[in-house]
C-alpha cells in the first residue's frame, strides 16, 4: 500500500499553494555556496592547457620546464589518467574527451593541465609546456562530414544501426529509424505534399555559473570533490571508475548549481581536478573560464533536417518523414536518434518514417541541452504543418487540432500514448486572449506545439521526525530552481502538517543511496515521489507508536491532519496525538521516528506543450523584436505553481535566443569565433516582454498526485513559433536557425530575387 | 505470449524482425528471454534500453510486472537535460 | 600568495585594507582575499553582470576594476544589501516574487537593481528593462525580476 503509484485525485493542502523557497535568503544574501565559492587549507589553483586546432595528432608534450617552474605541485597528461575503462566505450570516450591522448579532436580540448599555488604561476606553467602538433584537416560542418572524402574524427568508430556491418570507420556514428506504416503508399495518397530542408545552428545552455570544483584526493585512496553538478552521485561513479577509486571512498558534495539545464549532467574537467589533487596530494581549486566553458563543454548539436508531409485536402496528413542529420561533436551520441524519435510525437499519423544520423566533426562532445533534440527537430516539423496548413486553406491550430495525438494513438516513436496534454494546449491557445489580440504594422504571430518525455529513475530519500515534531528531508536529487520546496510540500501534505515545519536538505553522497541525475525533468517527479513513499513509511510507524501508547491495535488508528485518531466507539475517550507529541514520546516508544525510501521511479508521463508569440520585424535593419509570447504547458499536478511558471518562462526565453541570435561560429580553422557571452548572444532583460503562462493540469496516472515534470518542454516550441512568426511577417519561410537578422534579411532578397 | 514491438535501432540485433514472441511475467523475464532468442540483444542492453508497458516508459524498473496482452515496446535508453 | 601594493578602502561600511598584485581585479580580491564570494565570476569580461557593485555609488563589473583602483573609495557588494537582519525591500520581493531560480545572478541583479531605484524612484518597465539589460539571467526569462522591481518601486515611494 506504501509504494502504490497510481494518481488518487484529492483536494490538497499545501501542494499548490506558492510559499517563500527555503534557500532564497541564502541567494538574495550573497551566502549560497555555489562551486567556485569553498576554500581549502594549503588549496592549489588548476588551469588546463587546451589544443587551439580542431584536429591534430599530438607528437610531443614536454612537460619538463613546467615542473621546474617554484610554486608548480603538479603537471599531468594522459599519462596520468591511465586507461581504466574495460572496454566501455562510453566510458572510454568520456576519458578521452576529458583530456587528449594522442590526438586533439576540437579547438578547446584539453592536453594538459598543472596546480600551482597560484593563479599567475599556473598560467606561467600553462605557457611553459611544449606541445608538439602535426595538424589534420578537420570538419566542422554536419553535411560536409558524410561526404566520402570528409577527414574521418574517430578511426574506430563504425556506423551502427545499418545492416550488413561496414568494414570501414566513418563520420556516421549511427542511423536509427523509427516509424510505422507505410509512407510511400502514404504520400501516393496525398493530395497536396510539402517537402522543405533546415538547419539550425549550434547553441550553448549559457548557465551563468561556469563549471567549478574543489577536488581533495589522498595517497590512501580516499577523496572528497565539491562541484557544481546536476548529478552528484552520477559523479562520484564516473570520477572514480577513471581514476580507479573505490565508488564508496570518494565523497561528493553538491554546491548550489548556477544554471545546468543538461550541460552539468556530464563530467569535464572534474577528473582533471582529481588527478591533479591525487599527483600533488593537496586540495586543487579547478574553475573553467567563460572561454573554456563554451569551447570544452557540452552544447547542443547543430543540424541539418528534411522533412515531407502529404496530406488530403480535407486536412488529415496521409504520410509524413524526415530525415535529421545531427552532430555530436567528436564522440558518439544518442542525439539525431532523439530527435527522430520527437519529430512527429504530437501528432496521429497512419505512416511515419524518422531516420536520425549521428554524425561525428571536429567540434565539442555535444551535451544534454533541455529537451535535448527536440526543438530542432520541432522547428523543421512545425515550420513544415504551418506551409502545408496554409497550402489547403486551413487554420494553423485547427490543422493541428485535426491531426492531434490523444490517449490510445500509436506514436510516432512506437508506443499507444495514455491520457496526453496535446489537445488541451491546443484548445486553450485558440481560446487564449493572444490569439485575438491586435497585430501592428511589420508584426506577425505564429504558435507551435512542442513534445518532450519525462524520467523517472533511481532515488532515495529520507524522512527524519525531530524530538520537537519538526521534519528534515534528505534527498540526493540537486536542486535547480526550487525542488527543495516542492518536496517539502509534498511531504507537509502527506503527514498533515504546516510546510513552516519541514526543511529539505540535499545530502552528499556518502549519507544516501544512489541517485540519478537532476536532469530529464525528473527532480520533482521522483524525489516528490520517493518522499511520498517515505512519509507513509513514517505514518506507519506513527500509527504504531500511538497504538502503543493507547494500548490499543494499530488496526484502528489512523493518520489524519498531522494527528493520530483511533477509530471506533470503543477508543472515544482517547484524546488524539499529534506529530509533536509522539515525536516527544518517541524514546519511549521505540526511538527515532523516521521513513526511508528507495525506489525506480518509473513510468513518467510525456508532456506537450504549444507557444503563441508576436514577432516584429524591423522593415530597414531586420531586426527582431519579441512583442509578445504566452506558454500553455500540461504539468499534470503544479505543485508550486510560482515555480513551474519559472520552468515555463525560462524555457521559453532560451528558446527564443536560440530562435533569433544564438550560434556558434567557426572559422576556416574550424576555431570557436565566439567564445563569450559578447558575441554569443542571449536574451538580457530589455530584448524580452513579459511572458504569459497557462499551466494545464491533466493529472499522470502513474504519480499519486498526478505530478508531470516540467522543466524540459519549454524550450521545444519557441524555435518554430518564431519561425513561424517571423515568416508571417517576412513573407518568406525562414529555414535556417538563428534568424538573425543577416539571414532574414538575405531570406527576404532572395524571395524578391 | 506477448507481442514485443522493437523500434528501429534495436531490430537489427534481433535479425531485422520489427517485433518478436515472448512470454515473460515480468520486464526482467521479458528481457531474459529476448537476449536467449537473440543473443545480439544484450549489447542493445548494455548500452541502454528502456521498455513500454502500454504506454508507459520504463527504464530501471525490471520487476514491473506485465499485465496480460499488454503492448510492449522496446526503445533505445533516452537522455534528458 | 603574491602580493605588491597594500589598499585601503571601505567595503560595506567597513575600513579594510587588503595587499594584491597589479594585475588583480576588484572581483579576484573580494572572493578570493577578502571571502566576500557573494559576487560571482560568470565571464571575467564584463558581458554578464555577476560581479555586479557599485564603487562610490556608481554601478560597476568588478571584473572591470583593477583591485588598486578601489584606493580611497567606497565600495558597496551584494553583502551589505541587508542591514543586519532586516533585508531590503528588494530581497524580500525577489524572494516573494519567485524572481530567482538558481539564484547565480541575483546578486548581480539586487546591486544593479538598487543602482537604478536609487537613481530612479518611478521607472518605467522599459526602463527596469534596460537598466537591468547588463545582468544576464537564463533561467527566469527576466519575468519575475521586472515584477519584483516594480513592486519594490511603489513599496519605496509609499516610504
Amino acid at each position: 500500500m506504501a509504494n502504490d503509484t497510481k494518481f488518487r485525485n484529492r483536494k490538497f493542502k499545501a501542494v499548490g499553494t506558492r510559499p517563500p523557497r527555503p534557500d532564497g535568503l541564502d541567494k538574495v544574501t550573497g551566502r549560497a555556496k555555489y562551486g567556485a565559492d569553498t576554500f581549502a587549507p594549503g588549496q592549489l589553483v588548476g588551469r588546463v592547457l587546451r589544443s587551439p586546432h580542431a584536429h591534430a595528432q599530438i607528437t610531443r608534450i614536454d612537460t619538463s620546464k613546467a615542473e621546474k617552474l617554484n610554486g608548480v605541485k603538479a603537471v599531468i597528461t594522459s599519462k596520468d589518467l591511465p586507461d581504466l575503462t574495460d572496454g566501455d566505450s562510453d566510458l572510454y570516450d568520456t576519458l578521452e574527451n576529458c583530456m587528449a591522448r594522442d590526438r586533439a579532436l576540437y579547438d578547446g580540448h584539453a592536453v594538459a593541465a598543472v596546480a600551482a599555488i597560484d593563479a599567475p604561476t599556473a598560467r606561467k606553467a600553462l605557457k611553459l609546456i611544449r606541445v608538439t602538433y602535426t595538424i589534420l584537416p578537420h570538419v566542422t560542418d554536419v553535411d560536409e562530414a558524410i561526404k566520402p572524402d570528409a577527414p574521418i574524427v574517430q578511426p574506430r568508430v563504425y556506423t551502427s544501426g545499418v545492416s550488413p556491418k561496414p568494414k570501414s570507420p566513418s563520420n556516421v556514428a549511427r542511423v536509427s529509424e523509427f516509424g510505422h506504416g507505410d509512407v510511400e503508399a502514404g504520400f501516393k495518397a496525398a493530395d497536396i505534399i510539402v517537402e522543405k530542408s533546415y538547419k539550425t545552428e549550434q547553441t550553448h545552455q549559457g548557465y551563468i555559473e561556469p563549471h567549478a570544483c574543489l577536488a581533495s584526493v589522498g595517497p590512501d585512496g580516499h577523496g572528497e570533490l565539491w562541484v557544481t553538478t546536476q548529478g552528484h552521485f552520477v559523479f562520484r561513479n564516473t570520477c572514480a571508475a577513471l581514476l580507479g577509486m573505490d565508488v564508496a571512498k570518494l565523497t561528493v558534495t553538491p554546491s548550489e548549481v548556477g544554471g545546468g539545464f543538461g550541460g552539468k549532467t556530464h563530467v569535464w574537467m572534474e577528473p582533471i581536478a582529481l588527478a591533479l589533487s591525487r599527483k600533488a596530494n593537496r586540495p586543487v581549486k579547478l574553475e573553467m573560464t567563460r572561454n573554456e566553458v563554451f569551447r570544452s563543454t557540452g552544447p547542443t548539436s547543430s543540424t541539418s533536417i528534411d522533412v515531407k508531409i502529404g496530406v488530403k485536402k480535407n486536412g488529415r496528413i496521409t504520410a509524413a518523414s524526415a530525415y535529421l542529420r545531427y552532430h555530436d561533436g567528436a564522440f558518439p551520441g544518442i542525439w539525431a536518434m532523439l530527435g527522430a524519435m520527437t519529430s512527429y510525437a504530437c501528432y496521429d499519423l497512419k505512416n511515419v518514417k524518422t531516420v536520425g544520423y549521428d554524425i561525428l566533426v571536429n567540434r565539442p562532445k555535444v551535451g544534454a541541452y533541455r529537451a535535448p533534440s527536440a526543438p530542432m527537430a520541432a522547428f523543421a516539423v512545425e515550420s513544415t504543418i504551418n506551409e502545408v496548413a496554409t497550402k489547403i486553406g486551413m487554420d494553423p491550430i485547427d490543422f493541428r487540432i485535426k491531426n492531434a495525438a490523444k490517449e490510445g494513438t500509436k506514436s510516432s516513436y512506437g508506443p499507444t500514448y495514455g491520457p496526453i496534454g496535446i489537445g488541451p494546449t491546443l484548445a486553450a491557445v485558440k481560446k487564449h486572449p493572444h490569439m485575438r489580440a491586435q497585430l501592428k504594422k511589420n508584426q506577425g504571430r505564429g504558435m507551435a506545439c512542442g513534445f518532450w518525455f519525462n524520467f523517472g529513475g533511481e532515488t532515495c530519500t529520507d524522512l527524519n521526525i525531530c524530538v520537537d515534531g519538526t521534519v528534515t528531508l534528505t534527498v540526493g536529487t540537486v536542486d535547480l530552481s526550487g525542488s527543495r520546496t516542492s518536496l517539502s510540500l509534498i511531504a507537509a501534505e502527506e503527514l498533515g502538517i504546516p510546510y513552516e515545519r519541514v526543511k529539505c536538505n540535499i545530502s552528499d553522497t556518502a549519507s544516501l543511496g544512489h541517485n540519478d541525475m537532476t536532469d530529464g525533468s525528473r527532480g520533482t517527479f521522483s524525489s516528490g515521489m520517493s518522499i511520498i513513499f517515505a512519509a507513509r513509511n513514517a505514518i506507519d510507524d506513527l500509527c504504531q507508536r500511538a497504538a502503543d501508547t493507547w494500548g490499543i491495535p494499530v488496526k484502528d488508528v489512523v493518520w489524519k491532519d498531522g494527528r493520530a485518531l483511533a477509530k471506533g466507539k470503543k477508543h472515544r475517550k482517547l484524546k488524539s496525538l499529534s506529530l509533536d507529541d509522539l515525536a516527544a514520546a518517541s524514546s519511549n516508544t521505540g526511538g527515532p521516528i523516521a521513513g526511508h525510501s528507495q525506489i525506480v521511479a518509473d513510468g513518467a508521463g510525456v508532456s506537450f506543450a504549444s507557444h503563441i508569440c508576436d514577432i516584429e520585424v524591423d522593415p530597414e535593419t531586420s531586426a527582431t523584436k519579441v512583442v509578445r509570447y504566452t506558454v500553455i504547458q500540461d504539468a499534470g499536478k503544479a505543485v508550486h505553481p510560482d515555480y513551474v511558471e519559472g520552468q515555463f518562462q525560462g524555457g521559453a526565453a532560451q528558446g527564443i535566443g536560440w530562435a533569433l541570435n544564438e550560434e556558434y561560429v567557426y572559422d576556416e580553422n574550424g576555431r570557436l569565433q565566439n567564445p563569450g557571452f559578447l558575441d554569443y548572444r542571449v536574451p538580457v532583460c530589455s530584448d524580452l516582454p513579459f511572458i504569459d503562462t497557462q499551466i494545464l493540469e491533466i493529472p499522470n496516472p502513474n504519480h499519486p498526485y498526478g505530478i508531470r515534470g516540467v522543466g524540459e518542454t519549454s524550450i521545444v516550441p519557441p524555435l518554430a513559433a518564431i519561425g513561424n512568426a517571423v515568416s508571417d511577417v517576412a513573407g518568406v519561410r525562414m529555414t535556417h536557425v538563428p534568424m538573425s537578422p543577416p539571414r532574414i534579411r538575405k531570406a527576404i532578397k532572395d524571395k524578391q530575387a | 505470449m506477448l507481442k514485443v514491438c522493437l523500434s528501429g535501432p534495436l531490430q537489427a540485433a534481433a535479425d531485422g524482425a520489427a517485433s518478436v514472441s515472448i512470454s515473460a511475467m515480468t520486464i526482467r523475464e521479458l528481457l531474459r528471454e529476448l537476449v536467449e532468442q537473440y543473443p545480439g540483444m544484450q549489447k542493445q542492453l548494455d548500452d541502454g534500453i528502456a521498455v513500454s508497458v502500454n504506454g508507459e516508459i520504463f527504464r530501471d524498473s525490471w520487476s514491473e510486472e506485465i499485465p496480460e496482452s499488454a503492448e510492449i515496446f522496446l526503445l533505445p535508453r533516452i537522455q534528458g537535460g | 600568495m603574491m602580493a605588491g601594493t597594500l589598499v585601503s578602502t571601505i567595503i560595506n561600511g567597513d575600513q579594510i585594507e587588503f595587499a594584491c598584485r597589479p594585475d588583480e581585479t576588484l572581483l579576484e580580491v573580494l572572493r578570493n582575499r577578502l571571502g566576500l564570494t557573494g559576487s560571482k565570476e560568470g565571464c571575467g569580461t564584463g558581458d554578464c553582470g555577476a560581479c555586479s557593485i557599485t564603487l562610490d555609488g556608481r554601478l560597476v563589473c568588478s571584473c572591470l576594476v583593477l583591485a588598486v583602483e578601489a584606493e580611497g573609495r567606497k565600495v558597496n557588494t551584494i553583502e551589505g544589501l541587508a542591514d543586519g537582519d532586516t533585508l531590503h525591500p528588494l530581497q524580500t520581493n525577489f524572494i516573494n516574487h519567485a524572481a530567482l531560480q538558481c539564484g547565480v545572478c541575483t546578486p548581480g541583479l539586487l546591486i544593479a537593481s538598487k543602482a537604478l531605484l536609487d537613481r530612479n524612484p518611478n521607472p518605467t518597465d522599459e526602463e527596469i528593462r534596460f537598466a537591468l539589460a547588463g545582468n544576464l539571467c537564463r533561467c527566469t526569462g527576466y519575468d519575475k525580476i521586472v515584477h519584483a522591481v516594480k513592486a519594490t518601486a511603489k513599496e519605496l515611494r509609499k516610504q
